[in-house]
């Protein structure tokens, strides 16, 4: 159950945010590849609440203190260079969960054979606008390297072991350090000096505890589906 | 239309006289008559090129603001599934556009500048986006109404004299045809759910029923451009007629769902073999068009807002990939 919520939550929120970007990307493209992202994370979220029970009644009468998802996927988009850097986090870690279970035989081998393919796309995304903005004009440089700051403290959640979930965390972690690094490096950006977790975020979103914008985006979430208790759609 | 290629080219460089004028259009009058399509190295008088270019930059543009109604309600979606079924449209939309630019583009002009036109209140979108979401149910009524009266007019494209665009339709309408469905069994599980749902199915029917009827344009007598359309064959039909052929495929699609079309003039007519129905306020369509509508600036504005944020991202794209194509003694390699 731990497991399965956690997979899932992380998967169902990160969608729910690049859904926000609908009618507001900065290029018709990027409408079409974000949309894109979040259909396929709702995808993996909506068969992992399954295993977990219901999907509909976990993702919308859970309150905010049982969701599992790490913080880094709950914060809000803010600009583009923002919403790029949260996505290589999350996608760059989602990438080298998913190949570490695929590899296995436990119970998420034969989802995470699926989704490892569409995460390999979401990375390949986020790496391509890494560059893009790292490497391309002076203000993009500087919206980038500011983003890639102010979600780092985020990233160590990202590798706090989850009960259930059959990987080696600590491989996880090296490779994740070791691609983020070079993807940085080559978009001409400086990997943040600080430490991964503030002291107290480490392994919070798993627990239940959020940052402040969560609860208003389940909020708006849930609010239609509370409206009408117990109706179908 | 190689003919007419050919001819196009010998005259190109044997220069223009009235004569060789005069031998093209007769060309291309006859290309169309006999249902071939044109396409776009083929001569064609500038006023159809200008026509193309006004209906096709439209029709981009009104599926680009018509994601914004729908994306009004992704993130309060009442399931999963209904979620995913709307990121799907949404996306389908984007998707829509970006053929519709490139069809556009065909006929010599460019999506930047069709893009600054929209902006610039210079080109139209349909009046239809105009109005606003308000409830979850309108999801589902502007895929039944509004996606199936684009859908009635839009067929008809599939045929049209202009290769590009014709082709670009039978995509699109593949598409819309299943979003429509969507919308229509959306609609189809409120109005058998609980009383409030059937209450918002309802609701939302009533408001956005006479604006769809509007989608089909003035009335025949006053329809400035469709006279020249349906003889260059880009239109097919009139909008008189197109709109009666929605209204009664509509009249028994609102049986099936349990729900009343909000129009006390609405009856069968046994004489003419069609529905007849109420009048539509024309003075409330004109105040759409003229930019004055519940949403009109509210699009626009959100339109204009994000292409202007993401002026920077478009910025650092286009300068990443110059770099990419100068190698390091300073010389482009492409």
């Amino acid at each position: 159950m731990t497991a399965t919520l956690a997979l899932g939550d992380d998967a169902l929120v990160l969608s729910h945010r690049l859904a926000e970007w609908a009618g507001h990307a900065p290029v018709l493209e990027e409408e079409v590849a974000l949309a894109n992202i979040a259909l396929d994370l709702l995808g993996q979220a909506r068969l992992l609440l399954s295993l977990a029970g219901d999907e509909d009644e976990l993702a919308y009468l859970r309150e905010e203190r049982a969701f599992r998802n790490v913080q880094l996927v709950e914060q809000p988009n803010g600009d583009f260079a923002h919403t790029i850097a949260r996505q290589l986090y999350f996608s760059v870690y989602q990438h080298g969960l998913y190949e570490q279970l695929s590899a296995g035989d436990g119970e998420f081998a034969g989802l995470a054979a699926k989704a490892v393919k569409e995460v390999a796309y979401h990375r390949d995304h986020a790496e391509q606008w890494t560059l893009r903005l790292g490497d391309g004009t002076p203000e993009s440089h500087d919206r980038m390297q500011h983003a890639v700051d102010a979600l780092w403290r985020f990233t160590g959640e990202l590798f706090q072991p989850v009960e259930g979930v059959e990987v080696e965390w600590k491989t996880l972690r090296n490779d994740w350090l070791a691609s983020v690094t070079a993807v940085l490096e080559r978009a001409t950006l400086t990997v943040p000096a600080g430490p991964q977790s503030g002291g107290w975020t480490a392994g919070a979103g798993r627990q239940g505890i959020h940052t402040e914008p969560f609860g208003r985006m389940i909020a708006e979430m849930q609010h239609l589906h509370r409206s009408h208790p117990g109706a179908s759609w | 239309m190689a003919a007419v290629t050919a001819s196009h080219t010998t005259q190109a460089t044997a220069g223009s006289t009235d004569g060789a004028d005069g031998a093209l259009a007769a060309a291309f009058d006859a290309a169309v008559a006999a249902e071939e399509r044109i396409e776009p190295r083929d001569w064609m008088p500038d006023a159809y090129r200008a026509s193309l270019v006004r209906q096709m930059a439209q029709h981009a543009h009104s599926e680009i603001i018509g994601m914004q109604p729908e994306a009004n309600w992704i993130t309060r979606a009442p399931s999963l599934r209904r979620k995913a079924i709307l990121i799907a449209k949404v996306q389908d939309e984007a998707g829509h556009g970006l053929y519709l630019y490139s069809a556009a583009e065909t006929l010599g002009t460019g999506r930047e500048e069709l893009l600054d036109k929209l902006h610039a209140g210079r080109q139209r979108y349909s009046s239809i986006f105009n109005y606003p979401t308000l409830t979850w149910a309108d999801v589902g009524a502007i895929g039944w109404l509004v996606d199936g009266a684009a859908i009635t007019n839009q067929v008809p494209l599939c045929r049209c004299s202009y290769g590009p665009y014709a082709r670009a339709m039978v995509r699109i309408c593949k598409e819309e045809s299943f979003h429509q469905r969507q919308g229509y069994e959306l609609l189809l599980a409120l109005s058998n759910g609980t009383a409030a749902q059937h209450e918002m199915a309802q609701d939302a029917v009533n408001r956005w029923w006479w604006p769809s009827l509007m989608m089909f344009g003035p009335p025949d007598d006053a329809s400035s451009h469709s006279a020249q359309s349906m003889t260059w064959k880009i239109k097919r039909h009139s909008n008189d007629e197109l709109r009666q052929r929605f209204v009664d495929i509509c009249v028994p699609q609102a049986e099936v769902l349990g729900l009343t079309l909000p129009d006390p003039d609405l009856r069968w007519n046994e004489e003419r073999g069609q529905h007849d129905f109420g009048a539509i306020d024309w003075t409330e369509f004109q105040e759409v068009l003229k930019g004055n509508g519940p949403c009109n600036e509210q699009r626009l504005t959100q339109r204009r807002r994000a292409h202007e944020e993401g002026a920077w991202v478009r910025d650092a794209a286009a300068a990443y990939a110059q770099k990419q194509t100068v190698v390091p003694n300073g010389e482009a390699t492409a």
